[in-house]
Formats: structure tokens, sequence, C-alpha cells
């Protein structure tokens, strides 16, 4: 049993062929040639070949792999008509009177070594970007086609790296996934392979050797490992592990499109929990029927100042257009704590988690909230967005918030620019004090969200972020689950509804209770839904019981 | 010859698409020829790698300039094009 031990960056396991991708032989030699305007002629004809082999992998790009490498694709277009690029060829084939290969190898160096000198490393990189341009050109001149996979059967792909250009072109339907020598969790057959939901390992390094081509080997994407010939006990796990793969992939297969209902039909709302706009691409791949919690932290965590509010309104924007009328919670700023942003200078604090923090820096900075709040609700006429306050704890907060979104409505009215006077606001549940005067809150608001993570931490007075309470953190705890059920009532009692948005939502074990406390939507990760909707399927709500509230 | 100043906002400054983008506007008017000055050096727009080679970042000064028959109408679109893009 041969085993290779590399970084997982794509999840799944496959067993197949290997096959060590075959690059074309295409070593260039210094040639003289006599007719320098037939040279000319020919590095027209391979420049007009590459520009549109670029342009239509661009157009291909578009669809599998995103906008940002069909860009990258255009530009390398640009790059093969660049004036100074081309003179640099034509002035060496004027010179040495050389063969258009030489010469396009040529420049290509000379411009790739100027973009490594450069002291940014987006240039930097750019270096590797003129090498695979002047490739292609040399290619076309010598007519020669990438290197493909032949072979009848699907392979497991082995390379010492692939390059964009290489990966985009493989035949999909041919490969079980990729391990190579080289290459990061970042480099484009990881992200090839993750959009194809296929097994990759990568930095495998000199122990994948091209001996073992056409060896039947089993990559495993989580561990890392690629094992040829397992023993008898190995094959047996990688077994296992392959056909609960396969299982999950057929119920999610099922599960898409379905209601999310119980067999006795009481209906739930089935949302994801975003982190910024790129996830929603994840939430629709896995049928999220909304979204329960869109996190802003993003826009403040990775700037380096304050947002404006044209930048903010482009994400919720963008988001609320992306999932088209369905329902998007967005939560207002939640910094503080476990989450610190430097330009926010926040006096150092014994207990963050219990110090300003979410709402608390909006209330104490109403410019800051001012300005989120305007950039949501002139996002509110794109989709239908809802507004939701984070770390609530007293009733005249709420108070507060909802007049600095009325003075905001105003602003805008005044200024003539649209917004949606409707917007839902709502109000997480993750603090004691607001579980005790749910009622009155609830008379406030259009719906709860129940941030468990912190509820829990601040009932059960244990720090989340600490790994050695063991047994004293019990996520399950009856006191939690008695303070979501009281703050279930007093939602249905306002008639409002209420959610669940901490990760306790997507705990399985947990469905029964919540539909016997009547909760009416869960926001879990996207690649929780499919399964979370599946244990809804099966349920019958009227048969779930509060036994876990007992204790 | 007509010319303005401009900081850039971008985070990455002039990268591979904006200046594959300003390459196209640039050329796209007819006898006018078109520079982007960085700290006292001189590139015409229209050579994608000498201008990636300048390597204008986020918060340098450009000055970007027009000299041919038709630099009003190729300034205007340069400007919006600044402003829309870096």
């Amino acid at each position: 049993m041969i085993t290779i031990q590399g970084k997982g960056v794509s999840k799944g396991i496959a067993k197949g062929p290997l096959y060590f991708f075959q690059r074309s032989d295409t070593t260039v030699t210094l040639k003289v040639v006599s007719d320098i305007e037939a040279e000319k002629a020919r590095l027209a004809v391979a420049q007009e070949q590459s520009i549109q082999q670029l342009n239509a992998l661009a157009e291909k790009c578009r669809d599998d792999a995103g906008e940002e490498m069909a860009v990258l694709f255009e530009t390398h277009a640009m790059f093969v008509e660049d004036e100074d690029f081309v003179e640099c060829i034509t002035s060496l084939i004027d010179e040495k009177s050389c063969n258009a290969e030489y010469a396009v190898e040529q420049a290509g160096i000379q411009f790739a070594a100027m973009f490594a000198a450069m002291d940014d490393a987006y240039m930097q990189a750019r270096a590797a970007d003129i090498k695979d341009v002047a490739k292609r050109i040399v290619n076309n001149l010598l007519g020669v086609v990438d290197g493909g996979i032949r072979s009848d059967v699907p392979v497991i792909l082995a390379a010492d790296d692939l390059a964009p250009s290489e990966t985009l072109q493989l035949d999909k339907s041919k490969i079980l996934g990729f391990v190579t020598m080289g290459g990061s969790g970042n480099s484009h057959t990881a992200i090839l392979a993750r959009t194809m939901g296929i097994p990759a390992i990568c930095g495998a390094g000199e122990a994948l050797a091209e001996g073992y081509n056409g060896r039947v080997g089993y990559i495993d994407g989580e561990t890392g490992q690629l094992i040829i010939d397992p023993d008898a006990m190995t094959q047996a796990a990688l077994k296992e592990k392959y056909e609960k793969q396969q299982e999950t992939k057929k119920l999610l297969e099922t599960m898409k499109g379905q209601e999310d209902i119980t067999l006795d039909g009481k209906k739930m709302l089935l949302y994801c929990n975003i982190g910024s706009p790129e996830d929603v691409a994840a939430v629709l791949a896995n049928d999220g029927q909304g979204i329960g919690l869109f996190r802003s932290e993003f826009l403040y965590l990775s700037a380096s100042d304050y947002p404006t509010e044209d930048e903010q309104f482009e994400a919720y924007r963008s988001v609320a257009a992306a999932m088209n009328g369905k329902r998007v919670v967005i939560r207002t700023l939640d910094i503080g704590a476990d989450k610190q942003v430097d330009y926010f200078d926040m006096k150092e604090e014994e207990n963050p988690a219990l110090g300003v923090r979410a709402i608390r820096i909006c209330l104490n900075r109403p410019e800051v909230f001012r300005t989120q709040l305007r950039a949501l609700y002139r996002a509110s006429v794109y989709g239908k967005i809802a507004i939701m306050f984070p770390m609530i704890t007293s009733v005249w907060k709420v108070k507060e918030c909802k007049r600095a979104c009325v003075s905001v409505m105003k602003e805008l009215e005044a200024e003539g620019i649209p917004y949606n006077k409707d917007t839902e606001l709502g109000i997480m549940v993750e603090t004691p004090s607001s579980v005790f005067v749910a009622e009155e809150l609830a008379k406030l608001v259009d719906f709860f969200s129940v941030g468990t993570n912190d509820l829990t931490q601040y009932t059960l007075a244990c720090d989340r972020q600490a790994n050695d309470l063991g047994k004293f953190f019990d996520p399950h705890h009856p006191a939690l689950l008695r303070a979501i059920k009281m703050a279930a009532d007093a939602a249905h009692k306002a008639g409002i509804w209420i959610g669940i948005c901490g990760e306790l939502g997507a705990d399985i074990s947990m469905l029964p209770t919540f539909l016997a406390m009547g909760i009416d939507e869960l926001s879990v990760s996207p690649s929780a839904v499919l399964p979370v909707r599946a244990a809804i399927r099966q349920s019958i709500a009227q048969t779930c019981t509060l036994e876990m509230l007992e204790c | 010859m007509k010319q303005f100043e401009y900081t850039i906002n971008d985070p990455l400054g002039i990268h591979a698409r904006p200046a594959g983008m300003l390459v196209k506007e640039a050329k796209a008017f007819a006898d006018t020829v078109v520079t982007i000055t960085k700290n006292g050096t001189t590139v015409k727009a229209g050579q994608l790698m000498k201008l990636m080679s300048l390597g204008v970042k986020q918060g340098d000064v450009v000055t970007v300039a027009a000299e041919g028959a038709n630099e009003d109408a190729a300034i205007a679109a340069l400007t919006a094009f600044f402003n829309n893009n870096l």
C-alpha cells in the first residue's frame, strides 16, 4: 500500500486509474530564417489564433468558473496584441533573422522578468500570465494542440501543476479528481475541483511519481491522501466513506425543489446564514428559501476605514436582487467581542462580550448607524429586505432603533430616493433580558431571530470561545431551550414569526423540539439546507414533545 | 493639449482589468494621443504592458493628458472612465 500525503483542497472520495497529464513537447530551438516577412506573417496568424482561443476560453469561463477568471483570459488576449510586446518580437526577428517561435519565447521571458522585478505582489504574479501567453503563441506557431486526456474511462488526473488555461480545456466528464505535486488551496486546480464538486489534493510533492501512471488509486480530498493498492482495512474504510458520500449526494438531489413541510402539513421556512455576497451562489445551489442572517460585518472587517453608504448599498442591493423576491434578513453591524476592527477605535475592555458591542456601538455612534440604515433602506426597493438588530436587551433600545429608522426614511423621502416603507424590522434574541421582556419586545417588531450561540453563552454564563469548559457548556441545556420557548410563546402571542439563526438551527436532534415549540424559521449554513429539509419532511409535528426542556 | 489629475481610489490600482479597458478607451479616439504620467514617467495609454509597468497603486496621483483632434472628447470620456473604474 502506497500512501501519498498532500493537502486536501476539495472534499470527496474517488477511485480510478491515475493519469499523468501530458504536456506536448514544445521545446523551442533557434533557427535562422531567410524570409523575414514570411516569418512575421506566421506570427500574425498565430497571434490571431491565440486571441480567438483566449476569447473563447473567457466565454467558457464565464459559465464554468466565474467572472474573475474570464477577465483574466481577456487580459491575456490583450497581451497578445500589446504594441510593446509585439514590437519586441518583431525586432528580434529583424535583428536575428530568427524563427518566430524563438522571438516569442525570448520576448515572453523578457517581459515576464520585468513583471517579476516589480515590487507589487499582484504585478509579480502577472509574470506567470505573460509566460502562459507566450507559450500559447508558440504552440500555435508549432501547430501543437494542448495536451488532453486520452483515456476511455474517467481518471484521476495527476500533474506537477496545472495552469488556468490547461484546467479549463480539460474534458470534465473524464475527470474523477485531481492530484498535483505543487499548488495550493487557492490554485486554479483547487477552485475548479470545488466548483465541479470532485476531490482534489495539492502539494503531493515528489512522491507523486509518473511511474504510477495507470495504477488504480483512491483519492480522499478531506484527508489529502492518495492511496495506491490499499490494504483490506483501508479499502473497506474508504469504501464506506465513499458510499456514505454517494448516499448524501443522492439525498440532496431528491431534496432540491421540495417543500419544507412535515408529514402532517406544518410548514417551516428554511433559510441560510451568509457572511458576504459571494455566499449567495451557495444559497441558491442548495435551494435555500431565503436568507435568515446576512452578517454585515464583512463590510467593516475587510476595509481599512468605515465603508461608505454606496459600498454598503451595493452589497445589500446585489444580495437582495440575487435572491429574487425571497426574504433577505440583514443584521446591522455586530462588531465587538470576538470581532474587532482597528479604525473603530474602541477602548480596551475587560469583558468584550459584555461590553460595547453590536447595537450599543450603533446607538453610541449615530452617524455609523445612520449610514448603514440609509444603505439598507435604499436597497429595500430591490428585493425583500428585512432589517435585524443584534444584542437587544431592552425595550428602549428597540424604540431608539425604530426612531433611527423613521428618521432615515424621512431623509430619503425628502431627497426623493425610493425605499420600501414596509421593510420588516426584527431583533436577535440572544440575551437573557430579551427573553424576559419578550412579550413587550414582540409588540414592537415584526420578527424574532434567536442567536443560540450567544444566548447559550449568556444564559449558562459560559464563554463560547473557551475550550476547557467541557461539561459545563451544554448546547442543549434545558435553560436555553426554555428561554427559546419563552421567546416563541411571546412571538406567537403578538402574532409575529420567530426563527433560529444560531448553529443550533442545523442541529437535527433539536428539530422535534423546535417543531413542538412552533418555531417558524430555521436559518442554517447552505450545506445544511438539504439535510435539514430531509429531516423536516420525515417529521410529524404533532408527535413532537418538549421533553428536552425537562431537567 | 488637455489634461486632468486623478487620485486612484481602487485598492488594486491600475491592475490588469481596468488597464485593458483603459487601453481600449484611449485607442477609440482617432488622431489623439493619450498619455498617463506618474511621478514624472509618462507612457502612452494605448500600451498595456507599459501602463501596467507604471505600477499605479491606490493613492497615487496620475496626470491624464490628451493631445490631438479629439482631445476634448477624449478627456471627457477618460474623466468618466477613471471616476467609474478607478
